[in-house]
């Protein structure tokens, strides 16, 4: 499970922080502090897999980081997460938002941040990956951001109007479009007692 | 990918100037020009402390703001964002979150996105506030528009009150069959959530998961994984029958079968394919049998997984834990040492990692493989990235043996002197003592080592450490000499250290001086003792230390003082700290003063070297039946066992609560006796000469005792290695052999050179060490490298073999002392005195138990007992009900060993087992068998007894002569407590005949079934030991509880986890009182009263949680509503009641 995602830049400022295990407040400010400490310290040439401090949780957990410029990206999980499979999510989430920003940069992040909150909830529910697809996630943002678009022009039509936009259903999304083909089956299930 | 994020802080300014107040983005200009504004004086401020002032400043405009009528959804909303970038800095803003909740209520979806985020951004599950969301998730999940059901999936996701679910679930298991995809994917998620913070309230659903992994789409089945591989974590054997499944699913995906768009770096669904990889190894884990399914595709993932991305790596790491996990086969366990090899081998650092990682892991199975990697890990020993380093030291700390300590603990004391990280420094400093207390090679190195221990690992080092450390010391080995030998040398070497006069120690370093001192200074018979005196008194005065310390510095003293016969030094500490304004010294200086005055007393109550023998302690404080005798003859009322008196409160109205601690009552006496034990400083005088309980007091107190300690590395814990390797036929010599090679690379001698001079200095000595390092790994003992540097080896051990002929007989020497000191230790498990005595202890109580012998044998047994406390004689026939009164209510269904199975199993040439009298009469299961050898079998039966679970196991010994010293132990579950010991030890079964034991079984934590394991063992060549397991339910820890109507409401209203359901009745049972009887006899549940459609029922759970029903018929379904003090326990019942309404 991943506990938790922070974005700092290289002064240890917090861009995004966004905890799926519950800590207070004091320790997720604690948790940023120490998680920047531990990941700037390192040089450029090392490894990107550190052991969690202390308030993180012990040996159980990881944090998995990427430095981008001026943002530190940093993942921290648990023993149940693929380390590289996790350090190549964090670049799907900064190529997803690469694109949704068109070349995203530090501001982006600090001025939209409802929006990367948005696509950061496409790509990890609950501290599962939900996600990985880029254009997936893409195509969702997009959808998403048109029909609230349109919901928030037609804010002072009539309420039928309004209405008949929301039950507008979202696009069917392109993958789908071959499900024949889809083989994936699964065999003699076994009946469920 | 660098340059994506290329324009940073520094071009700020520019970006949010007023001719251009925002960026590109859309939207921006609205949010931009408040938010960019605050963002932009933050950056311009130099201080933390004036960031702090304008935020404050910041969070009193909002406030004001938010809480204004006037404020409109759309300017909320930017409220919000501004908000959470508060939140974020760590700025509490906790006045916004009721407006964070309104917003997600009444916005249209832009705002209610933002409200919804600001939520979860701002909450915690427990939050109260939480509660006022419920009613707008389950109206969004209802939506029509799919952008809301999915916000409201997500927010459900992330935090939803944990007893609210059954007001969602319902409308999310709807869900799974919603016709888009990213729906039903987001409602398996959230139905994972729910998994995790309530199993119990999902447990029906399990088929839907099923339905949710056949699904068409992907997504939707790559996310039902997510909830399948905590399943398998937590009970494999229920899922084996998916492997086939899984293993068919990773086949298509590696095939190549998904549409490309699952493509990642032309990787078919990378994460997938981990996922399921991690979920093989799971279900293969100790199963030949489902292993042999996945050997192929694991073959075929590892064939597939060529191209040279980081993606495929992380295919292949896991891939290759799979295949160590599951059920080895050769052919892919030589394929995965070479993909570990690559890892390891590769350039590229995270590989590296991984590499060693996978290592670590696989060392103890495969250490050959340890030694074809022996050069890179001792390249990467020295490497620049401490992360690397210490992933090292943990390949090292596996492969640890008698030979390699001091080489390996050495590297580990390096790195731990070098590292400033807390968390690194206390698992090390661990891992080292570890080693020391198992390997250590003689007296000096191991004092030695623990000194270095505690003085790298300071205060932050674990308390098991130093615990166990003086056990160490204090208890011994066979061998007195050797003791003392030992004892002496800490003695010498810590007054060395305190010679300096200004080192700084830590606490816990200091502590372990002084008690050393104080209990064994005496054997440096050479040093005066007034030196020590002086040095703890020198000790007392420096400022660092804490007065914890100083106690068991003050200790020490005394007991140096009751050895010394007069010294200055501590006629001058008594008067210093008579005045002292610390009223801890004050106290004990007073105490040795007056210890002093009366020698005979002190030599008593400090007796030399005993801070291990054992102390009869009288647990059942029988010194104080006449003191009880006496009191109940003065009209004092009897003694109530806990569980008696909590019915009693429960089903009498009481005017007044008279029961103070009720609670605790169980543990006290055991933990009061611990802590005494754990005083720091050993030693105690507070009420030690009143009456007769005074000898038993001072026999408490002037000792350490460590047993209440938990025992990390106890010698029970490392106890199965040690016999691994004393197996090997030629470790002797190999054991001589090492010594010496150790001893070289501490000092290398220089003759060494010229033998091996064709290497290059630097290679040789990482050669050296790599021998030294992995002495007395793999099969041969002898030390297996690759190419050329077999060569070197190859010299080095002939050298050494001559060598040894020279200094055999030394270093036998060393090694038979060695093996002395420190092999005993292994394998002297100290007889756990409590264990021992509560066995006594019941065997007095309950003679009956143990016994096979007939009632009036039991009668008379008893009487004594009875005797003793005339005072209960009353109470005891009370509430020893008859046994049949336990389930009055006389319908519930008692299961009795039907008569056809007794002829059945009567044909057996054995006796049958049956349970003796007194049980036959309560309810009980019939007698089934638990498992069979050729010489034993064991037999089981439940007898539901009213305080506990009663488990009769019968042992009948088949063979034509008598088994001795059978044992019978319970192992340690997770969810359920053995009463009494959990072992039982049958002297003697005698030829062709049965034995009994019984254990009496609470449910610790609430579970609708586990699994007790256990085994039994007996003395014999074939099969010495046979495993079995008990399947225990919720409903066999089910009693009916009788109250009135009126105790009933009381009781309703003190308690609050509430859980409610509706269920179908089938038309057999469509009243209510059918509908009752069936769960009165299939639960044991007792109906209190029945009026109208309700009806009212209570049990509890043993030994006594209440758990309340109130059902409610209505055109057919039955609305079951149950209240507990425990929620799980709720839970539990509602899920039997469904699973037996349906049954019927």
């Amino acid at each position: 499970m991943i506990k938790a995602i922070l974005i700092f830049n290289n002064h240890g400022k917090p861009r995004l922080s966004k905890f799926y295990q519950r800590y207070s407040e004091d320790t997720q400010q604690q948790i940023i502090r120490e998680t920047f400490h531990l990941v700037s310290k390192r040089d450029e040439n090392v490894c990107n897999f550190l052991e969690g401090g202390l308030l993180i949780g012990g040996s159980d957990n990881k944090l998995i980081y990427r430095h981008y410029a001026t943002l530190y990206f940093v993942f921290c999980v648990d023993s149940s997460e693929s380390e590289l499979g996790i350090l190549d999510l964090i670049q799907v989430f900064v190529e997803t938002l690469d694109k949704c920003f068109e070349n995203v940069c530090e501001l982006d992040l600090i001025f939209h941040v409802d929006k990367v909150h948005n696509i950061l909830a496409e790509m990890v529910m609950g501290g599962m990956v939900l996600e990985t697809n880029m254009n997936e996630i893409v195509t969702q943002i997009d959808a998403q951001n048109k029909l609230e678009k349109s919901e928030a022009g037609l804010a002072g039509a009539p309420a039928r109007a309004v209405s008949a936009v929301k039950n507008m259903n979202l696009p069917e999304i392109p993958r789908n479009i071959n499900i024949g083909d889809i083989s994936i089956k699964v065999p003699n299930l076994p009946t469920f007692k | 990918m660098s340059e994506v994020v290329e324009r940073t802080l520094s071009a700020l300014p520019a970006l949010l100037g007023p001719q251009l107040p925002a960026g590109p983005g859309p939207g921006r200009p609205s949010a931009g020009s408040r938010l960019g504004s605050l963002i932009r004086s933050i950056t311009a401020l130099t201080s933390k402390h004036e960031e702090e002032k304008l935020i404050q400043q910041e969070i009193a405009s909002l406030k004001a703001m938010v809480s204004a009528p006037t404020t409109t959804l759309r300017l909320m909303k930017e409220c919000m964002v501004r908000l959470i970038y508060c939140e974020m800095l760590g700025y509490e803003s906790s006045f916004g979150y009721i407006h964070a909740i309104k917003l997600a209520q009444q916005g249209n979806l832009l705002e209610k996105r933002v409200g919804y985020l600001a939520v979860s951004l701002f909450l915690h599950e427990n939050h109260e506030l939480l509660l006022l969301l419920v009613n707008t998730v389950v109206k969004d999940l209802q939506s029509t528009n799919l952008v809301e059901v999915c916000m409201a999936l997500t927010v459900v996701s992330q935090i939803f009150p944990r007893e609210m679910i059954p007001a969602v679930l319902p409308l999310i298991e709807d869900k799974l069959q919603h016709s888009k995809e990213i729906i039903r994917r987001k409602a398996v998620q959230a139905l994972y959530k729910f998994y995790l913070i309530a199993p119990n309230q999902v447990q029906h659903i399990h088929d839907k998961f099923r339905k949710a992994l056949c699904d068409r789409d992907v997504g939707v089945m790559a996310a039902s994984l997510h909830i399948y591989l905590e399943m398998i974590k937590e009970n494999s054997s229920g899922y084996k029958d998916l492997t086939e499944s899984f293993v068919m699913i990773l086949k298509q995906v590696v095939g190549g079968k998904l549409p490309i768009d699952f493509n990642y770096h032309s990787v078919p669904a990378p994460w997938l394919q981990i996922q399921l990889l991690r979920i093989l190894g799971l279900l293969g884990k100790d199963d030949p049998r489902t292993s042999e399914l996945m050997y192929d595709v694991l073959d075929e993932s590892l064939r597939r997984a060529e191209i040279n991305h980081n993606i495929t790596y992380a295919i292949l790491f896991e891939c290759v834990q799979t295949i160590y996990t599951i059920h080895p086969k050769s052919e892919l366990l030589e394929k995965a040492a070479k993909c570990i090899g690559k890892f390891v081998l590769s350039p590229k650092i995270n590989l590296k990692y991984l590499g060693l990682k996978s290592l670590t892991c696989v060392i103890q199975q495969d250490p050959n493989l340890a030694l074809q990697h022996q050069m890179t890990i001792i390249e990467c020993l020295d490497h620049p990235d401490p992360i690397i380093k210490r992933e090292t030291l943990e390949i090292l700390y596996r492969i640890t043996n008698g030979q390699n300590v001091t080489v390996i603990v050495q590297k580990m004391l390096d790195y731990l002197k070098e590292s400033k990280e807390e968390y690194a420094i206390i698992t090390l400093s661990g891992k080292v003592a570890e080693l020391a207390e198992k390997y250590a090679p003689d007296n000096g190195w191991f004092i030695q080592t623990m000194n270095a221990v505690f003085s790298v690992g300071g205060d932050a080092l674990h308390p098991d450490i130093p615990n166990n450390f003086l056990r160490l010391l204090a208890e011994g080995f066979d061998d007195r000499k050797e003791d003392e030998q030992l004892r002496t040398y800490a003695v010498r070497s810590y007054l060395t250290l305190l010679e300096e006069e200004n080192t700084f120690y830590p606490q816990k370093f200091l502590q372990v001086m002084s008690w050393v001192l104080g209990e064994y200074s005496s054997l440096a018979t050479d040093v005066d003792p007034e030196i020590i005196l002086t040095r703890l008194h020198s000790l007392l005065k420096k400022t660092f230390v804490t007065s914890d310390t100083k106690a068991w510095i003050m200790a020490a003293v005394t007991k140096i003082a009751s050895h010394t016969s007069c010294s200055k030094t501590i006629d001058k500490l008594i008067k210093e700290f008579s005045s002292s304004l610390d009223t801890c010294m004050r106290q004990h200086a007073f105490e040795l003063k007056h210890l002093r005055e009366d020698r005979v007393l002190m030599k008593n109550l400090l007796p030399f070297d005993a801070s291990c023998n054992d102390m009869v302690v009288d647990a059942s404080l029988s010194f104080l039946d006449g003191f009880v005798a006496e009191g109940l003859s003065r009209g004092a009322a009897p003694y109530k066992p806990h569980h008696q008196r909590q019915e009693e409160k429960l089903s009498q109205e009481k005017a007044l609560n008279f029961e103070p601690y009720g609670l605790s009552f169980a543990s006290s006496v055991s933990s009061s006796g611990i802590t005494g034990r754990q005083s720091p400083t050993g030693l105690s005088f507070g009420s030690d000469t009143s009456g007769n309980s005074a000898e038993t007091g001072h026999k408490e107190t002037n000792t350490l005792k460590l047993e209440g300690i938990r025992k990390l590395w106890g010698k029970e814990g490392y106890l199965p290695k040690k016999e691994s390797t004393a197996g090997k036929p030629d470790e002797p010599q190999a054991a001589s052999c090492g010594n010496l090679l150790a001893g070289r690379v501490i000092d290398p001698p220089a003759s060494q050179s010229d033998q091996v001079s064709s290497l290059s200095e630097e290679e040789k000595e990482k050669q050296q060490l790599a021998s030294t390092l992995f002495v007395g790994l793999g099969s041969n003992a002898g030390v297996s490298l690759m190419g050329k540097m077999d060569v070197a080896t190859q010299k080095f051990k002939r050298k050494s073999k001559i060598n040894e002929t020279q200094t055999s007989e030394e270093a036998s020497d060393i090694q038979n002392s060695a093996a002395s000191t420190f092999g005993p230790l292994l394998d002297t498990v100290p007889v756990n005195k409590e264990d021992c005595e509560g066995n006594k202890h019941t065997r007095l109580r309950k003679p009956s138990l143990c016994s096979s012998d007939t009632l009036e044998d039991n009668l008379a047994f008893e009487t004594p007992q009875s005797l003793k406390k005339p005072g209960l004689d009353d109470r005891l026939s009370d509430s020893t009900l008859s046994p049949l009164s336990l389930f009055a209510d006389g319908n519930i269904e008692i299961l009795q060993p039907s008569p056809s199975a007794l002829c059945e199993s009567a044909n057996k040439t054995l006796s049958v087992p049956s349970l003796p009298k007194e049980l036959e009469e309560l309810p009980h299961s019939e007698v089934v068998e638990l498992c069979q050898s050729d010489a034993l079998a064991l037999y089981l039966c439940k007898v539901w007894k009213d305080d506990s679970l009663l488990l009769a196991v019968f042992a009948s010994n088949k063979k034509s002569s008598a088994l001795n010293t059978v044992n019978l132990v319970f192992e340690k579950a997770e969810h359920f407590q053995i009463l009494e010991s959990p072992a039982h030890q049958f002297s003697v079964i005698e030829a062709q005949s049965v034995e009994r034991c019984q254990k009496c079984v609470w449910m610790d934590k609430i579970c609708t079934q586990g699994i007790l394991p256990g085994s039994i063992s007996y003395q014999s060549e074939m099969e010495p030991c046979l495993e079995f397991s008990v399947t225990l339910s919720l409903l066999d820890f089910i009693r009916p509880m009788e109250m009135t109507t009126e105790d009933f409401g009381k009781l309703w209203l003190s308690l609050s986890n509430d859980v409610k359901q509706n269920i179908k009745m089938s038309p057999s049972q469509d009243s209510l009182s059918t509908a009752l009887s069936t769960l009165q006899q299939k639960l044991k549940l007792h109906i209190v009263d029945i009026i109208g459609n309700e009806g009212i029922l209570a049990c509890r759970l043993l030994p006594s949680v209440p758990c309340l029903l109130h059902c409610r018929t209505y055109s057919g379904m039955l609305a079951l509503w149950f209240r507990s003090p425990c929620s799980a326990l709720s839970d539990g019942l509602l899920y039997q009641c469904q699973k037996v309404m349906e049954e019927s």
